[in-house]
């Protein structure tokens, strides 16, 4: 593909996530409102936030770095669609990607934390601080866990770091990396670490609304609030199809590939929304030791099932 | 109508302040989110910081204490914003208005701070649920002329 092409599928993907990502967000409120008896927003209400939003007016307090305070948000948003634009491509086409493009996408959704962490001590407000504080802690608790739970698939699919060579080799004769032992163990981690990296309960603790007031996003309004608002969206249409790539097969082009696709993607944003909805927040020291102690070692123990099931040809461990 | 507007009318998002209330028109507030009136069917949500907030819904006397911190709240609100003076308290400090601690009524004070604010007052010891949504349409009526 020539290179202005490449910009144009990009930007395409970027916008498609953008619109699934609204989509996505009213589900997650729907089903909310659903388990709790109520009837819940209509399928505009993303949309209608945004736009609100992006017409009230943008404060910088006044104890703040008004310039960290505003790129921050814009560089979660960069790096999100970034991130949506690099797994839609191996999705549709399994030679859109390059070799190591998993590394690459496990960086950039390392970023919008970073970029939240950045913009919450740029605000000066306390609130903001201490919700940063706790955000930089559960990068530390999650990640290790995450990307151990992504190596299971990198090892199902012999050592491969390239995101549609994954998709291909599971589609093949070998099988869906879920469809074995360490499959289901990692898939458990990675979705946990997934609800962490979303900021929903039981890890929203770097938000909090009511004992730290938003914590990480108190200070902000306006148009910047409204690119968290796009950001995260896009981020909770992403994380599913990272989740289906690497464990579940990939999309396949055929009239029964793209509802099975379908199927699994609802399925997998019903489950992050389900556990937010069932689940108490957890205190920080709760959720670092639960990372740490409770789903570490089972990732490893996962990565260790599927070396034993790799090089003793057991393709069920 | 313009976008804007319609935007923000179908996504009002509520900041609760509570200037020295009784609790009653608090719960009654709480009200609003159960299942049986679930304003969130209106795009309204409960939000846990001012500067989100486009209605600040105001309970409560406004005593001497909370008067400088309320008008405070109203400064750090992203413009435009709504405040409903919630109860009688709230609308003209109810059966407190001789007390020794009351500050100016809820209006008096956020027009101390923004003459052209728009305020929606709600009666009621505590107002019904139903009479906050009501407000809130009235609220809207303003809105289209922003």
């Amino acid at each position: 593909m020539s290179v202005p092409a490449i910009i144009l599928t990009y930007l395409a993907a970027a916008a498609g996530t953008l619109l699934l990502g609204l989509a996505a967000k009213w589900f997650d409120r729907k089903v909310t409102a659903r388990v709790q008896y109520r009837k819940g927003p209509p399928w505009y209400q993303p949309v209608a936030d945004v736009l609100k939003l992006l017409h009230k007016e943008t404060l910088v307090p006044s104890t703040g770095r008004g310039a960290g305070f505003l790129i921050a948000p814009a560089i979660a948003l960069g790096a999100t669609a970034l991130a949506a634009a690099m797994l839609w491509a191996p999705l549709f086409a399994h030679e859109g990607s390059f070799l190591g493009d998993l590394i690459v996408v496990i960086y950039l959704l390392v970023i919008p934390p970073l970029a939240t962490i950045l913009g919450a001590s740029a605000s000066g407000s306390p609130h903001a601080a201490v919700g940063a504080s706790r955000e930089m802690k559960l990068i530390l608790a999650y990640e290790l866990p995450f990307v151990l739970a992504l190596l299971v698939g990198v090892i199902h699919s012999g050592w491969t770091l390239q995101l549609g060579k994954m998709a291909a080799d599971q589609q093949g004769q070998a099988g869906a990396t879920l469809y074995s032992i360490s499959g289901v163990l990692a898939m458990i981690v990675a979705i946990l670490a997934v609800q962490a990296k979303l900021g929903q309960v039981p890890f929203d603790l770097a938000e909090a609304e009511c004992e730290i007031m938003s914590g990480v996003f108190v200070e902000y309004s306006g148009p910047p609030l409204a690119l968290i608002y796009i950001s995260r969206a896009m981020l909770l249409a992403t994380l599913p199809l990272l989740l289906i790539l690497v464990f579940w097969g990939g999309l396949k082009l055929t009239l029964t590939g793209v509802p099975a696709f379908l199927g699994k993607y609802l399925l997998l944003l019903t489950l992050v929304t389900l556990i937010r909805n069932t689940n108490p927040r957890l205190r920080i020291d709760q959720a670092v030791r639960f990372f740490w102690l409770g789903l570490t070692p089972l990732a490893v123990l996962a990565a260790v099932l599927a070396l034993v099931g790799r090089y003793k040809g057991l393709s069920w461990l | 109508m313009a976008v804007k507007h319609w935007a923000l009318k179908k996504s009002l998002w509520v900041y609760h302040v509570n200037t020295g209330a009784c609790n009653n028109c608090d719960i009654e507030v709480l009200d609003l989110l159960t299942p049986r009136f679930d304003i969130e069917r209106f795009g309204m949500i409960l939000v846990g910081s001012p500067r989100h907030a486009d209605v600040l819904a105001v309970t409560g006397t406004c005593t001497r204490q909370a008067m400088p911190r309320l008008q405070e709240l109203y400064r750090q609100a992203a413009k435009p914003v709504v405040v409903l003076a919630i109860g009688s308290c709230a609308g003209a400090q109810g059966i407190f208005t001789e007390a020794y601690h009351m500050g100016s009524p809820v209006d008096e004070t956020i027009r101390a701070v923004d003459p052209n604010a728009i305020i929606a007052y709600v009666p009621g010891c505590p107002p019904k649920p139903e009479a906050m949504i009501a407000a809130v349409v009235k609220a809207w009526d303003v809105i289209d002329t922003l």
